[in-house]
């Protein structure tokens, strides 16, 4: 073999520590290295020319790139090499960025390490053979997991581009939080009208299937070729006879049901719709407050019904689609304020959070509209707003900015005084985090035409005296303590992952961090795409996010699976494990470890032996460490490749 | 009950403006099995003007203490007093670490472990008897009485040093006045400051934020407050005729130490209590244990 070696100073990233030259030089004596230097940026239009007129000069039919992580530019330089008429598999890269110049300042033994590296990668290369990608079929439809407003606008795009869309939604209705929300910020426009209309395009589009109360149960496959169970929970109502008309809750003489639509501002009946614009507009009755169900006596609503459409012996269901791409779209939850024992860990009933305030401003939620207080329906006049809840605080591992609460708040100030003009807004703020577009104006016109009082600091206590509420605090300006005595006391909770987002993470096998939100590819360049391919994410399932920048990412999403689809097949990855049958004695250890179903029993000349079906192998090298013959290899990681490697490091 | 041994720290308090709640911690644990023995030849906490100018002069105060405790056979410290607690408590983490812990004994000239569990009174009588086995022993329950229950400030915090109860609304002198049987009302000042030792060089500061806490007590119509820090005693009952004058209020409102209504409720006398070293006079408010219908009469 004719290796070429090529060793990037990516500007000073990596030659400000590590002495390139002479790892370039280190290299030129390695077995089979016909050529080595040192380039300037080894990724540029240059450095890739570069590495082409080298194969071409030299001969070389092999090439380690010694640069930054394979995360960024292994696509590039096989690329590069494939354009040079090399088999795009002959290529090896050097990690001596991330690896060596970003973590250390000593450039001698930084040098050591680089050039240990680069000849653990010339060993490796020397023994890789050509690979050569085969073709799979593309299954052109789309899932969308959760139909809050950024999985619509994913499912509408890819719909209107003309893909079969399968929205998933865990309620029995779509719209997510911004259909509970009364006004959007800044232009205080109305929640349910913009949104009201995106939903009812998802209920009569042709080419979008939507499956409400219902959950991802598994996803087995892989890009282009998803297979998706969906459970789809039993709502004792059968939907296909029901009109929406709502008679039935008019009658239901249990009153007690949760109702979570309403954020817990008082209950609801058994069977209900949640709210008027609900899409589907169906009824879906809760089996723990339905008297029929606990008692097995009632069927109010049976007797009522229309069209008789009540199923008590409703069960759950479990449906399967075939998918070529997933988007995950599963927003966030709110974060439970009663862990602030200083707030009143959920004793005070006036103190409430932003989103049930939100409720009670809406003209169809619980209170129709009227600003009261829970513990005795009066009209509030002085009410305290507490930013950052569950945000920016360490004590309760929530270090992270929600982004959205400083805007809503000062949204929720200028909506109470339209509400209730003689009343007072006041506002604990740490900082005012307002960077969008005619945000930081929305907040100044809260506070100057609507006269918010906005007083920097926290609040150590709320107590309840005479009726009205206590709250504490200190203005950090003034520096000095302050209280404020309240009829109303709203906390702007911030955003967590939603409730079970590591488990649907680990079905998609995609990764999460440490709060829950899933990962995305890059943190610049891939913010809607996933390491796993076929999987795209839209919305606060990432990261708290606002409206524009949901519906940004759901189109975003719905962009990158019309450019997957836009091609009829795929080239699968030929990195892939390979049986050496006449090692192979058929004791299917590999076939019960692989975690993709990707290996398969078959029979040869009589004696069984496993067959990898390459296209789902993901080359993970599971059932390569399994298989106590040593017959399973995975193909560039071989048991020879990675001693060969180990052998470069301790040749003693 | 079973016996257990504890190394008591008093504190300089409870030798002095204290010394009811000293005589009616020692009565108390000596009646629930929980035994006392006092640490010889202790030395004061150094308090808050200690670790307010020097942490290592506080930790060699209360490092000597410490070393006094490891030598002797027990299961460990525990003190009445939440601001000794403190100090005992901080110091005991603060010696985790081993450049500050090997200053520490070279300045303190022995070898400290800071290892024993260090508790108030309040968490070991409650973690030694569950409230229900307390009421069990109870002769004289408190019936009729009304009461708030005061912690401090320090009591329950900072929670990552003192890791007892809930540091915003904590329970456990509820639980225990409610087994004693008193009615226990809803308190929103439960850890409030009381203005602790400012009662020297800003009264007015005490007698603002006691004031406060006298005047939602009787506004609940509460008839006593149960305190469990010396400082916090203090400035309610011997500055309560301080604080109306400044407020223009006139509360007679009686502030007994836990330690003292559990005596009573388990049967111990009221002298044997100090209830006379009280300033602000129980003798109306004891009389509603005996006779609940007596505030009816006073009407």
């Amino acid at each position: 073999m004719n290796i070429g070696v090529f060793v990037c100073h990516c500007g000073s990233n990596i030659a400000g520590t590590v002495d390139t030259e002479q790892v370039a030089q280190a290299a030129r004596s390695f077995p089979e290295v016909a050529f080595a230097t040192d380039t300037m940026y080894a990724c540029s239009e240059p450095g890739q020319a570069g590495i082409i007129d080298a194969i071409r000069e030299y001969g070389l039919d092999g090439v380690v790139v010694a640069s930054c992580t394979p995360r960024m530019h292994e696509a590039t330089f096989r690329k590069t090499i494939g354009r040079a008429g090399l088999n795009t598999y002959l290529f090896e890269m050097a990690n001596i960025r991330e690896h060596v110049s970003w973590i250390g300042k000593d450039k001698e033994a930084n040098t050591n390490k680089a050039i240990d590296l680069v000849q653990i990668a010339v060993e490796k290369l020397r023994r890789n053979t050509a690979l050569f990608s085969s073709e799979f079929e593309i299954n052109k439809r789309v899932m969308v997991i959760g139909g809050g407003v950024a999985g619509i606008q994913a499912a509408l795009d890819c719909a209107d581009g003309g893909l079969e869309v399968v929205l998933v939604e865990r309620e029995s209705t779509i719209g997510g939080k911004m259909a509970k929300l009364d006004k959007t910020f800044p232009t205080v426009d109305c929640s349910s009208c913009i949104l009201g209309p995106r939903m009812v395009d998802i209920a009569q589009h042709p080419n979008i299937t939507l499956h409400a109360m219902a959950e991802v149960e598994s996803v087995d496959g892989f890009v282009g070729n998803f297979d998706v169970k969906v459970r789809k929970k039993a709502t004792y109502v059968d939907w296909e006879a029901c009109t929406g008309c709502g008679q039935c809750m008019e009658k239901c003489p249990s009153r007690k049901a949760e109702d979570r639509f309403n954020e817990h501002v008082g209950t609801t009946t058994a069977i209900n719709i949640p709210f008027p614009q609900a899409i589907p507009k169906k009824a879906v009755i809760d089996p723990g407050a339905c008297i029929m169900l606990t008692k097995g006596k009632c069927g109010a609503c049976a007797k009522l019904c229309p069209t008789q459409a009540i199923r008590f012996e409703q069960e759950d269901t479990v449906v399967q689609e075939q998918v070529g791409a997933i988007i995950a779209a599963t927003g966030y939850d709110l974060f439970d304020f009663t862990l602030y024992g200083e707030y009143g860990g959920g004793r005070y009933p006036d103190v409430v959070t932003s989103m049930q305030y939100e409720r009670m401003l809406s003209a169809s939620g619980p209170t129709g509209g009227h600003l009261v207080r829970p513990s005795d329906g009066k009209e509030p006049k002085d009410i305290v707003f507490i930013q950052c809840v569950g945000s920016r605080d360490h004590s309760v591992n929530r270090p992270y900015c929600s982004g959205f609460c400083c805007m809503y708040t000062a949204k929720q100030t200028i909506l109470t005084k339209d509400h209730i003009p003689d009343s007072q807004s006041y506002v604990f703020y740490m900082d005012i985090r307002s960077p969008g577009k005619l945000y930081d104006e929305f907040t100044r016109r809260a506070m100057e035409e609507y006269g918010a009082k906005y007083i920097r600091g926290r609040v150590s206590t709320i107590q309840p005296r005479n009726g009205r509420y206590v709250v504490k605090g200190a203005d950090t300006l003034m520096g000095s303590p302050v209280e404020i005595e309240a009829d109303l006391v709203v906390l702007a909770v911030g955003a967590e992952a939603s409730r079970g987002a590591g488990a649907l993470a680990e079905k998609l096998r995609i990764s999460y961090d440490g709060y829950g939100f899933f990962m995305e590819g890059h943190p610049k360049l891939k913010p809607v795409e996933t390491n796993t391919a076929g999987v795209y994410l839209a919305g606060s399932c990432q990261g708290p996010k606002d409206i524009p920048s949901s519906v940004a990412q759901g189109s975003a999403a719905a962009s990158k699976v019309q450019a997957l689809f836009s091609r009829d097949k795929l080239a699968s990855d030929p990195q892939v494990s390979s049986v050496a049958l006449q090692r192979c004695v058929g004791c299917a250890k590999c076939a019960s470890t692989c975690p993709f179903g990707a290996i398969e029993m078959t029979e040869f000349r009589g004696m069984p032996k496993a067959s990898v079906v390459e296209t789902v192998c993901q080359g993970c090298g599971v059932c390569a460490v399994t298989c106590p013959q040593g017959a399973i290899q995975l193909q560039h990681f071989t048991d020879n490749q990675i001693l060969a490697e180990v052998n470069a490091l301790c040749p003693y | 009950m079973s016996v257990t041994q504890y190394a008591y720290y008093p504190g300089c308090s409870g030798m002095g403006s204290s010394i009811e709640y000293d005589i009616s911690t020692r009565a108390l644990c000596k009646s629930l099995g929980v035994e006392l023995l006092d640490i010889p030849d202790w030395n004061c906490c150094g308090s808050t003007p200690a670790h307010a100018s020097d942490h290592l002069l506080s930790a060699s105060l209360v490092a000597r203490n410490l070393a006094i405790a490891e030598s002797m056979d027990v299961a460990g410290i525990i003190t009445p007093c939440p601001s000794c607690l403190k100090n005992l408590k901080t110091t005991s983490l603060r010696m985790q670490r081993k450049a500050f812990h090997d200053k520490v004994e070279s300045i303190v000239e022995r070898p400290v472990r800071a290892d024993l569990p260090i508790k108030s009174v309040l968490q070991t009588v409650l973690e030694h008897c569950e409230p229900e086995a307390i009421a069990s022993h109870v002769s004289r329950p408190l019936k009729g009485l009304k009461v708030v229950p005061y912690y401090g400030c320090i009591m329950n915090r900072p929670p990552d040093v003192m890791t007892f109860d809930d540091p915003e609304n904590p329970t456990s002198l509820d639980r225990l006045m409610t087994a004693l049987g008193a009615e226990v009302l809803p308190f929103p000042h439960k850890v409030d400051c009381c203005g602790a030792s400012l009662g020297l060089v800003r009264r007015d500061l005490v007698t603002t934020l006691s004031g406060r806490i006298l005047d939602t007590a009787a506004a609940l119509g509460a008839h006593a407050i149960v305190a469990a820090c010396p400082m916090c005693q203090m400035n309610l009952d011997m500055r309560q005729s301080q604080i109306n004058r400044a407020n223009h209020t006139r509360h007679h409102m009686p502030v007994f130490y836990y330690t003292q209504l559990a005596g009573l409720a388990l049967g111990q006398s009221e002298s044997c209590l100090c209830m006379d070293k009280l300033c602000v006079n129980p003798a109306d408010t004891l009389r509603l244990v005996d006779c609940p219908a007596a505030e009816e009469r006073t009407r």
